[in-house]
């Protein structure tokens, strides 16, 4: 395996970057100061590294001076560590003899002072050459894939990837936390920009998750927990449990008109009440009911079970225990959505204190022809018809003080849609808008809004309001016209606030479950925000939906698509190729004292114990293909038995050596 | 076939080096037989007159025992290795610099301070203080200067061979002096005992380390059955070459590391440091916090003594930094 | 005194710190050029032996920048270094070092701004401290 008999033949190649990294670095003394380092064959500066040109003077580079290793003195390796290694392969070289020097954004970016950074970025190089000089040549591992998909979410997002993934031929697991799927948007009214029914659009794709042959559905269950690594994930989900037999329920509905008790529909945002068993919403999918433990009057005070003996078929089970599955899996796919920010923090909005201060979603209901006004925009606080209604845009979002500093990008279109529905719905009414601007990028947006104002003539002011009260049975918005200065007042029957939105709650648990990041908002962290939108940091992991940022419907489903496809070319190979980046334990060397082997977090070591001559001897034996490379082990280990491949200490004490000089 | 030359000497140790080589008991007799012991200040008397004045190199091996503390041992240890084919730092000190060294968790100033003046039973109103020459009726004296940090052999001359231990055992001292005679040596630089680490040869039952809580050797009655580590006691074991025996673990004590590192660690002290907090708590480290971290490991006591208790001047950092 | 430029080495997790350190760049954030990165693994794979060498090769400061509790990539590498460094810590201690010397912080591939200040801080502490005494520690 080890090429570093003969002294090492290193190639040395500092990138300008343009004058990204030449504006900052002296360029062509890093690599003469490089040239002076034992070892090194060969120094040179180019434009642009990582072009065409770039890549070819490196191919001949090697050729000539016959190097036998290369560092790339440039931007960050999780940029072009994969450009350059592949690079460097087809010269001939193997591609872990290839390692980066960050001299981009961990020195040219980030200093001023030429000198200093020039002095910088030689230390930084130095290191590098020096790692680069005991490298191994190495050849990927193959790991097995497991080819099956765990979704988790089941809104508009998560059966969209699971169902692609699915027809692909894959087992689909699709994990939701409430009892149906549906999520957000199966409470939606109308969707911009074509306003064609959600439910209607929806309610097929649930069907279809809900029969394929493919998809096993698990919902009101959650993910407790989740080992392993990319083609071999462990996911443990817990099913809460229902209380009601799913298995022979009919979903009939006979049970829950008789359930005396009521709450708050979840569904309806509170607009209209459920019972303790109930399915969310008619077409639910599975439909079959849940009971409420929190409410139940038998589980609260012992007393009730009325709908055990309605049900006919006996499928009510009081004793039902909550269970865990363990399913395994290849890849999976996150797709847990957002939640609208909570009304009660916008305060000085009346947020939470007024019942004729609502948010989106509960707008949605009031429009809504299965809402429990029928569609008919109704006050929530007397249920009287709504003549002057006043929406107010970014709510909470674009306010780096107090709330959300980012943008919640639905607002404006739905906002839009909105204010013309509601003026298709009541035509004399009066639907005015305050807004920041209104931004309305994406196909057929900016037509839509034209007819909003236009057309239906919503009332679009340009201003921040400041506060709304309540007064008599009105509700009274206080803003200010930026466009000509003026103070505006309008007392209207109802305002809706366009509410900013956040990742749904239980992001944090999930995410550390995951070992997945995610950004300063809390919504799911993305490889790279251009080139790698849809995966996670974690191979294997990969994103849909509004949980990875706010996203319209649109934008929601060709995210699971594309993270659908991201899972199928995986399950499309037998093998994954794995970095050989890992850990090497030297029998010679290790004792069997056992201090590794419970630090692995994926358990890839185990004691083995032989017998020889009657005397027992231990030793910490390395399982490669779970083994990630964390080097955790090989830090600890005391006797110095563990070691990482390519990453030896001997290396690091080099590293420091020359950066210490 | 002609006798071999071989020496003997002491720098700042014990002695128990000295005496160790005569734990190999009635074979002493044999290596007597095949050798000439030119120097052996325990049991000969030879004067540094007679040692300067012999050729160089016309010992065949030496054997030096104990640490450099004082110029003297500095001197004699550049002598001996100009005088001496091959040159083996005998033991502990000589090899890591051992419980010598653990003075240089002070200077010279302050270790004289306490000997010659804050001592219980000392009485030294004038503060006389050792120096390196004054005069006498007889003439100027001199005598050797005492360092502010203890040395190990190799970081003076150059060293051949090593022999661990506090004091090496007499398995390894009879296999080391059978090689040396027979010539059958290993290469330059090695340490004259097994590269693996003690829990190698140890016997106690082993379980996969997880450890809840530290105990000291005083504060829980060991189980002669099982790995000290595994009860909560800190043992050397793992960060520590074999070779010895396991005598201090057959007694019920825990290895405390003399025999030092193993050939593949720079500092030994350094990775029972890191193997020990790894393994602390490691079961329920997610509910830790800060604190409670502070709080486990505070239960480790005396880490330059525990961890670095023989090879505090073969270590990366040497010695306490005294401003 | 004045023109003394302190030595650090940062050892940098490459999942979150190294990540945020790139960020910092993309950002265009300027701060002082002391402390030169080695991108490993994870904070785990930061073994006791490299910083002790970093101080021991004359080193003014050694930073250890991790994910934080919870986030590190390998599940539960971070939650090791933070004893290691405890029980370091109190060897440097012991050895006469200040303990401002090793700095171990949980730094996100967000908190570009968090690594700047990190090793600005660091810069203007170690300053203060002044230079390792370990460099100059070559008496008899
Ligand atoms: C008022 C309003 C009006 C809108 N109108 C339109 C419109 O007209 N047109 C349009 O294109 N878009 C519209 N949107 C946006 C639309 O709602 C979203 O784009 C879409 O719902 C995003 O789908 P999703 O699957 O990513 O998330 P969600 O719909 O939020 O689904 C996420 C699912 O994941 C589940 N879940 C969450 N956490 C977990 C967990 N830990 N474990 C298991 N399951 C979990 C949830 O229960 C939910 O079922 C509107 C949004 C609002 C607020
Ligand atoms: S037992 Fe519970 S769920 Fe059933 S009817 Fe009574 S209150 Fe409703
Ligand atoms: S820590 Fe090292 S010596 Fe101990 S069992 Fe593991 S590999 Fe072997
Ligand atoms: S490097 Fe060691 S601890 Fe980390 S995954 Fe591999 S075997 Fe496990
Ligand atoms: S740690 Fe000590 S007691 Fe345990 S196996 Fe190793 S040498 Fe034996
Ligand atoms: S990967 Fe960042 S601390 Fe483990």
């Amino acid at each position: 395996m080890d090429t570093n008999s003969s002294s090492p033949r290193v190639g040395v190649f500092v990138c300008h970057c343009g004058s990204n990294i030449a504006g900052t670095v002296d360029v062509e003394k890093v690599a003469q100061e490089i040239s002076k380092m034992e070892g090194v064959a060969y120094a040179g500066s180019y434009i642009y590294m990582c072009s065409d040109p770039g890549q070819k003077l490196m191919r001949e580079t090697i050729e000539k001076e016959k190097l036998d290793r290369i560092v790339v003195a440039a931007c960050s390796p999780t940029l072009h560590e994969k450009t350059f290694r592949i690079n460097s392969k087809n010269a001939g070289l193997n591609p872990y003899q290839c390692e980066i020097s960050n001299i981009r954004e961990h020195c040219s970016w980030v200093h001023e002072d030429k000198a200093k950074a020039t002095e910088k970025a030689i230390k930084i190089t130095k290191s590098i050459v020096e790692k680069v000089k005991n490298d191994s040549s190495l050849t990927d591992i193959e790991v097995p894939i497991t080819k099956k998909a765990v979704v988790i979410g089941g809104g508009v997002a998560g059966i969209q990837a699971a169902l692609d993934i699915a027809n692909g031929g894959y087992k689909t697991y699709l994990v939701e936390r409430d009892s149906s799927i549906g999520g957000k948007m199966a409470k939606l009214s109308e969707t911009f920009p074509t306003l064609d029914c959600s439910q209607c659009i929806l309610t097929p794709k649930m069907v279809e998750a809900a029969n394929h042959p493919n998809i096993e559905l698990l919902t009101y269950s959650e993910v407790e927990n989740v080992s392993g690594y990319l083609g071999n994930f462990k996911v443990k989900i817990k099913k809460k449990p229902t209380s009601v037999k799913w298995d022979i329920c009919t979903g009939c509905g006979d049970c829950y008109p008789k359930c005396p008790v009521k709450v708050p529909s979840e569904f309806q945002e509170g607009l209209a009440k459920r019972t303790a068993i109930y399915t969310p919403f008619p077409q639910a999918v599975p439909n079959k009911p849940v009971i409420d433990r929190e409410n139940c009057l038998y589980y609260q005070k012992g007393i009730c079970k009325i709908c055990e003996k309605i049900c006919k078929i006996g499928a009510i089970d009081f004793e039902m225990q909550e269970e865990i599955v363990e399913v395994d899996a290849g890849a999976i796919v996150v797709a847990t959505g957002y939640q609208e920010y909570p009304l009660q923090n916008l305060s000085d909005y009346g947020g939470g204190r007024y019942p004729n201060v609502i948010s989106g979603l509960k707008f949605e209901r009031l429009l809504s022809a299965s809402g429990p006004t029928g569609g008919q925009v109704l006050r929530p606080s007397d249920g009287k018809p709504v003549k002057d209604v006043v929406f107010v845009q970014c709510a909470g979002s674009r306010d780096i003080e107090e709330h959300k500093p980012y943008c919640s990008k639905i607002c404006c279109m739905y906002t839009a849609k909105h204010a013309m529905l509601f003026k298709h719905k009541v035509h004399d009414g009066n639907a005015y808008v305050f807004y920041i601007d209104v931004r309305t990028a994406g196909k057929d947006y900016e037509e839509f809004y034209y007819r909003t104002t236009e057309e239906d003539h919503a009332l679009y002011t340009r201003g921040k309001v400041s506060k709304i009260f309540e007064d008599g049975d009105k509700v009274v918005v206080w803003g200010v016209d930026t466009l000509t200065g003026k103070k505006v007042e309008i007392r209207a029957d109802l305002a809706v606030l366009a509410t900013a939105i956040e990742p749904s709650s239980g992001i944090m648990e999930l995410k550390q479950k995951l070992k997945v990041s995610v950004d300063e908002n809390g919504f799911l962290k993305e490889a790279h925000p251009k080139l790698r939108p849809v995966e996670s940091m974690t191979s294997g992991i990969f994103f849909a939906g509004a949980a990875q940022g706010p996203k319209d419907i649109p934008e929601s489903v060709s995210q699971a698509g594309a993270a659908a496809s991201k899972v199928l070319s995986m399950f499309s190979a037998d093998f994954l190729h794995k970095e050989p980046l890992i850990c090497e334990i030297n029998e010679d060397v290790c004792s069997g004292c056992g201090i590794c082997i419970m630090l692995c977090p994926y358990g890839a070591l185990e004691a083995e114990i032989t017998t020889k001559d009657n005397k027992e001897t231990k030793r910490s034996k390395l399982n490669e293909a779970l083994c990630q490379g964390c080097g955790t082990c090989s830090s600890a280990c005391p006797s110095g038995a563990a070691t990482m491949r390519n990453d030896i200490s001997k290396n690091m004490f080099k590293m420091i050596e020359v950066i210490l000089e | 076939m002609s006798k071999a030359n071989i020496a003997f000497y002491w720098a700042a140790s014990c002695g128990g080096c000295e005496i160790a080589v005569l734990d190999i008991n009635e074979k002493i007799l044999d290596i007597i037989e095949k050798a000439n012991i030119l120097m052996w200040p325990v049991a000969m008397d030879t004067k540094y007159e007679d040692l300067k004045k012999m050729k160089d190199k016309s010992i065949d091996v030496c054997f030096f025992n104990g640490a450099i503390r004082t110029s003297e041992n500095e001197e004699l240890a550049h002598l001996l290795r100009k005088k001496s084919k091959i040159l083996v730092a005998f033991g502990s000190c000589a090899h890591e610099g051992c419980i010598p060294a653990l003075a240089n968790l002070f200077n010279k100033k302050l270790i004289f301070d306490r000997a010659y003046q804050e001592t219980e039973t000392t009485v030294n109103k004038e503060n006389t203080l050792p120096m390196t020459s004054f005069d006498v009726k007889e003439g100027e004296i001199h005598i050797p200067e005492f360092y502010d940090t203890v040395k190990t052999l190799d970081q003076v001359v150059e060293v051949d061979y090593y022999l661990p231990g506090c004091p090496p055992t007499p398995n390894i001292v009879e296999d080391a002096f059978n090689k040396f005679l027979t010539g059958d040596l290993p290469p330059k630089g090695a340490v004259l005992a097994p590269v693996k680490a003690l829990c190698d040869e140890c016997p106690r039952k082993k379980k996969d380390k997880t450890i809840e809580t530290i105990y000291r050797v005083y504060e829980k009655e060991a189980d002669p059955e099982k790995c000290f580590l595994d009860q909560g006691i800190i043992c050397m074991g793992p960060a520590t070459r074999s070779g010895c025996g396991h005598q201090c673990i057959k007694g019920n004590m825990p290895c405390t590391g003399c025999f030092g590192k193993t050939p593949e660690v720079n500092d030994q002290g350094a990775k029972m440091i890191s193997a020990l907090a790894s393994v602390l708590a490691v079961e329920n480290e997610i509910e830790l916090d800060e604190k409670k971290v502070e709080e486990l490991i505070s239960k480790i006591k005396d880490p330059v003594g525990t961890f670095y208790r023989y090879s505090l001047a073969s270590s990366f950092i040497k010695r306490k930094v005294i401003k | 005194m004045e023109d003394f430029e302190p030595k650090i080495i940062a050892f940098l997790c490459k999942w979150c710190t190294y990540a945020g350190a790139d960020l910092a760049g993309v950002s265009r954030l300027k701060f002082s050029p002391n402390a030169v990165p080695i991108r490993v693994m994870c904070s785990g794979r930061v073994d006791p032996s490299f910083v002790l060498d970093a101080f021991a090769k004359g080193a003014d400061g050694v930073l250890v920048g991790g994910c934080h509790p919870g986030d590190c990539h390998y599940a539960q590498g971070n939650y090791k270094t933070l004893r290691r460094v405890k029980l370091l810590k109190m060897l440097l201690k012991d050895m006469g070092l200040e303990e401002e010397r090793l700095r171990l912080e949980w730094i996100s591939a967000s908190e570009g701004n968090k690594f700047r200040e990190v090793v600005n801080d660091m810069v203007i502490k170690i300053k203060e401290i002044g230079p390792s005494p370990l460099k100059k520690e070559e008496s008899k």
